[in-house]
């Protein structure tokens, strides 16, 4: 019990620790694929401490919703790393239905970040906010659904059984197509959420064009740096729900579970920097058809898995 | 306890007397009359607490004259859930309205008042008939006060134009009812509804019947055309009590009728779960098109009770095919009409507020209204929050339990009952599919209306309203918090409500997988009120770091731009836009105005107009080729005495044929 404990507090620390390093190995990957050296591996650290010095800019245009936004974001995604197993152990919080309060968490500092830049009046930034509640709108029932499917086929309702009942023998039995189906529709909802190429480009020179970017351009200083790590931790939390179908080997020993976990994150974020340095961001008006075949991915499981 | 039932249907009748009576002394008869509705309520809480924690029933029964058979009154745990929720919500609701009316037009606002009164008893009354006679008398006058509320500003077309349309579709569900009282009544040979056991066949036609009929009442997409035009003309807090009770009835008294059934066939689960589908869908999508306020929350009323429909749907499933959760699905669909009454009413409060302020119900007019009305906005956020079902507020313990139950049901099963499974997965894909909408929608109409800058100039400077409107917001505010946080204890509340939900031949009497629920979503309470520490403690650490640093504040960060304008702002149709490209078979939003041309363009304009499309394509030509047919039937009427004789004639004939044969 008390092993348990400190294994998934071990997670969370993992987590709060590491999450920004994903960004480093996402951009050392495209700068090497574009033959660039690219930014020192603890730039995402060196630029939240800059953020954590400075002072603060309010838009005279914004109320107390501007502020809580960044806060809100922050702490709905701690929340979730929380509900989240890692390195084979269980997860901090578990119960029957724990991926709803998940989901739902991120639905709510997915609001006060889109109501936060709503607060500003400016319209790039309602730009992005309907672009993102749209798109989140459309990858929300993606997310459950495949729980859902992954529930079917572990037999189980909290995410601390799924993933760890998830093995080789479960991906050898019949329902193979039904978890990769699964996995394809995860990828692309962590794509998206996360504000990632082919949805989203982080990068771009034009706010016309942005979506999570363009949302919080009127956050400076600490709030930023809070928006800022809340992204890390979401890109590790999604992660973690793909990796722990990747990867599903356990040893049973902590400390080898979680080397497991970590180097299949950072596979995750070397496939990222791969996929963003060979292909353009969609159409904006695309990205709901990419969303809606995620959609369809994740309804096939039922063909396989209830007979 | 039968006196304090028959004395909460007196005093409500009385509370609406006082409305008239006191129409010369508007300062006394202001207070004595929610005094006596609130009196009321208190007496209706008596018995509908003792109800609920006891299991027990009361019965009633009124000889009230020797050629009728005397009223049955029942109060059983399922009428007292839904009692519950109209006495929590209708003395809050009573003294709004004692703020709500500026303009002076003593005749309207004492009839308004009478008529509330009215339908709050009249639905209490609805809840507590238990025979033919007297739930029919008790729709009636339900519906028609209602009818009253909604033509309150009765010189303007619109407004006439909404009456009639929800006078039109309410009789028509009347219709449907009295079809199926009458199957009722005729295959058991009584009024009584207790004496409805073995419909056996029957059971089928009546379960159509119910849906249509209270289907109409209850607001389902397809039948919910009058919703959006009476929302927005009945004053707010009629708005309120319709929308937060009036149309629950209709969910009442399908669930009354189908536990009159022997058993639940599997097809009801199918239906109901299309219903709830396509009314949570539906309702959500057209909600988010809206430009009008009132009218985007009567859309919203139509996809909150898709979402009760797919928990009742689940339900049946569960129970046909022996599932594990069926209990779990009803107890959700109970607690969200109970939480819906809550954030609908509220919701629909800060409307009214927010039309009194500003004059308008237009979103895309408004703005900035949360630096102007800050009590009134942070209401309406809660509330939005709300609807969302975003944790910890009341409307997720609903929605979290239908998920668990449709998740259950999606497990492998020990006896191999596909339909179960394949009925959880398409639940959760439409819950979760109306959820995202839902948010959305009101993340479009809180930010476009409160946040930003505003968008015209208002006449009258803009504050928050009197105490006697904002404390009622104040309270369902407060309610909507509570409810969320102590969800377990309503989900223990409501288990012995849900677990009499079953059809009349199977005994259920186990709540024992809602405890475990309860359990469960203790985890999420107690989650939520860390995480809630947290955010806290996070807010607090922010403002402490920024102290001694230079903090400033300047415009917002216009790309370059500095003559940015108010009127550039987003607007909620430029919010819904994105949605409106993607869904535009379902919606045909028509696009019209005068586009800017040449090198030197004059003005331009533009605007959208989403029609409701089942009015456009259902009912207009079904009652164009009603009203033709009629015109022709009217030749028979020929004004001549001799041709009226030769009818009677005729019919004696063919009446004495008839018996011949």
């Amino acid at each position: 019990m008390t092993r348990d404990i400190f294994a998934s507090l071990g997670g969370i620390a993992f987590a709060l620790l590491l999450a920004p390093f994903l960004r480093s190995i996402i951009n050392r990957t495209k700068a090497r694929i574009s033959g660039r050296r690219g930014a020192p591996l603890l730039q995402p650290y060196f630029s939240l401490a800059r953020l954590l010095r400075k002072g603060a800019v309010y838009s005279s245009t914004t109320t107390w919703i501007f502020r809580a936004g960044p806060v809100a974001g922050l702490v709905t995604v701690f929340g979730a790393i929380c509900l989240l197993p890692f390195g084979g152990g269980p997860a901090l919080f578990r119960f029957e239905g724990d991926f709803l309060l998940l989901t739902y968490l991120l639905a709510v500092g997915r609001f006060f970040t889109i109501l936060a830049a709503l607060d500003t009046g400016s319209s790039f930034e309602g730009m992005g906010a309907n672009r993102e509640a749209f798109f989140s709108a459309l990858s929300e029932p993606t997310l459950l659904l495949g729980l859902a499917g992954l529930g079917a086929v572990t037999g189980s309702l909290s995410l601390t059984d799924i993933y760890g009942r998830i093995g080789a023998s479960v991906f050898l039995e019949a329902n193979m197509p039904a978890l990769i189906f699964i996995l394809a529709a995860f990828m692309i909802v962590f794509l998206s959420e996360n504000a990632r190429i082919p949805v989203d480009d982080p990068t771009t020179h034009l706010e016309l064009t942005m979506i999570h970017e363009a949302m919080i351009l009127d956050h400076c200083g600490i709030d930023l740096a809070f928006i800022e790590f809340a992204g890390a931790l979401k890109l590790w939390t999604l992660g973690l729900l793909i990796t722990g179908l990747i990867f599903p080997v356990r040893f049973g020993v902590f400390w080898l579970d979680s080397l497991v976990s970590l180097f299949s994150l950072a596979t995750l974020a070397v496939c990222i920097g791969i996929v963003e340095s060979s292909m353009a961001r969609l159409k904006m008006g695309r990205v709901p058809q990419l969303l809606s075949i995620a959609f369809v991915m994740s309804t096939l499981w039922i063909m396989w898995v209830v007979k | 306890m039968s006196f304090l039932i028959v004395g909460c249907l007196l005093l409500y009748v009385f509370a609406g007397v006082i409305f008239i009576l006191m129409r010369s002394y508007p300062q006394s008869g202001t207070m004595l009359a929610p005094l006596c509705s609130t009196l009321a309520a208190i007496f209706g809480l008596v018995p509908v607490l003792n109800v609920l924690l006891s299991r027990a029933s009361i019965n009633i029964s009124i000889s009230w004259s020797s050629f009728f058979a005397p009223i049955q009154m029942r109060l059983d745990p399922l009428s007292g859930w839904f009692a519950l929720a109209l006495f929590i919500v209708s003395p809050l609701l009573t003294w709004y309205g004692t703020g709500y009316f500026p303009h002076k037009r003593p005749f309207e606002v004492s009839i308004n008042g009478f008529f509330f009164q009215i339908l709050a008893g009249g639905i209490f009354f609805v809840l507590l008939a238990s025979d033919i006679f007297s739930f029919l008398l008790a729709w009636e006058i339900m519906s028609l006060a209602a009818f009253f509320l909604v033509i309150f500003e009765h010189e303007d077309r619109s407004v006439q134009r909404a009456g009639w349309f929800y006078l039109a579709a309410t009789h028509l569900g009347t219709a449907f009812l009295f079809a199926m009282f009458v199957l009722l009544g005729s295959r058991c040979g009584s009024l009584d509804f207790r004496d409805f056991v073995g419909l056996g066949g029957v059971a089928d036609v009546v379960f159509i019947l119910a849906l249509i009929g209270f289907g109409t009442k209850a607001g389902f997409f397809g039948l919910h055309v009058w919703l959006p035009e009476a929302h927005p003309a009945a004053p707010s807090h009629a708005s309120a009590l319709m929308s937060g009770l009036m149309i629950k009835t209709g969910v009442y008294g399908l669930l009354r009728i189908m536990t009159l059934a022997d058993s639940w066939p599997g097809w009801w689960g199918w239906t109901l779960i299309g219903v709830g589908a396509v009314s949570g869908v539906g309702g959500a999508l057209f909600a988010l098109v809206q430009h009008d306020l009132k009218r985007l929350m009567a859309y919203s009323s139509v996809e909150n009770i898709g979402i009760v429909c797919l928990g009742i749907g689940m339900g049946v499933f569960g129970t046909y095919s022996m599932g594990p959760a069926a209990q779990i699905a009803m107890a959700g669909a109970l607690l969200h009409v109970l939480n819906h009454a809550l954030f609908k009413s509220c919701l629909f409060l800060v409307a009214g507020a927010v039309t009194h302020a500003t004059g308008t119900r237009e979103i895309d007019l408004l703005g900035g209204l949360q630096k102007l009305m800050p009590r009134s906005g942070g209401v309406f956020l809660l509330a939005s929050a709300a609807v969302c079902g975003l944790p910890p507020l009341n409307g997720f313990v609903g929605e979290f339990l239908i998920y668990l139950s449709s998740y259950w049901s999606v497990l492998p099963q020990e006896l191999p009952f596909v339909d179960l499974r394949v009925g959880g997965f398409v639940v959760i894909a439409a819950l979760a599919l109306t959820g995202g909408l839902a948010a959305m929608c009101f993340m479009k109409a809180y930010g476009t209306t409160f946040l930003g800058l505003p968008r015209r100039q208002h006449a009258d400077p803009v504050v928050d309203p009197k105490p006697a409107m904002l404390f009622p917001m104040f309270i369902l505010g407060t309610l909507c918090v509570a409810f969320g946080l102590g969800g377990s204890f309503l989900i223990l509340l409501v288990a012995p409500v849900a677990s009499t939900l079953h059809p009349a031949a199977l005994i259920v009497a186990e709540t024992s997988l809602l405890r475990g629920a309860a359990l469960n979503y203790m985890h999420v309470s107690l989650a939520s009120f860390a995480l809630l520490v947290l955010f806290f403690a996070f807010h607090r650490l922010r403002n402490h770091l920024l102290k001694g640093r230079v903090v400033t504040s300047g415009p917002t960060w216009g790309c370059g731009y500095p003559l940015g304008t108010a009127r550039m702002q987003y607007t909620g149709s430029s919010f819904s836009q994105p949605l409106i490209a993607a869904f535009k078979l379902l919606l045909r939003t028509e696009l019209s105005g005068d586009w800017p041309e040449g090198y030197l363009p004059g003005r331009s304009s533009f605007a959208t107009h989403t029609p409701g499309v089942f009015i456009e394509f259902f009912y207009k030509p079904l009652f164009t080729f009603v009203g033709h047919m009629a015109l022709r039937v009217k030749r028979l009427q020929t004004g001549g005495t001799h041709v009226y004789v030769l009818y009677l004639l005729l019919a004696l004939i063919s009446v004495l044929c008839w018996s011949l044969l």
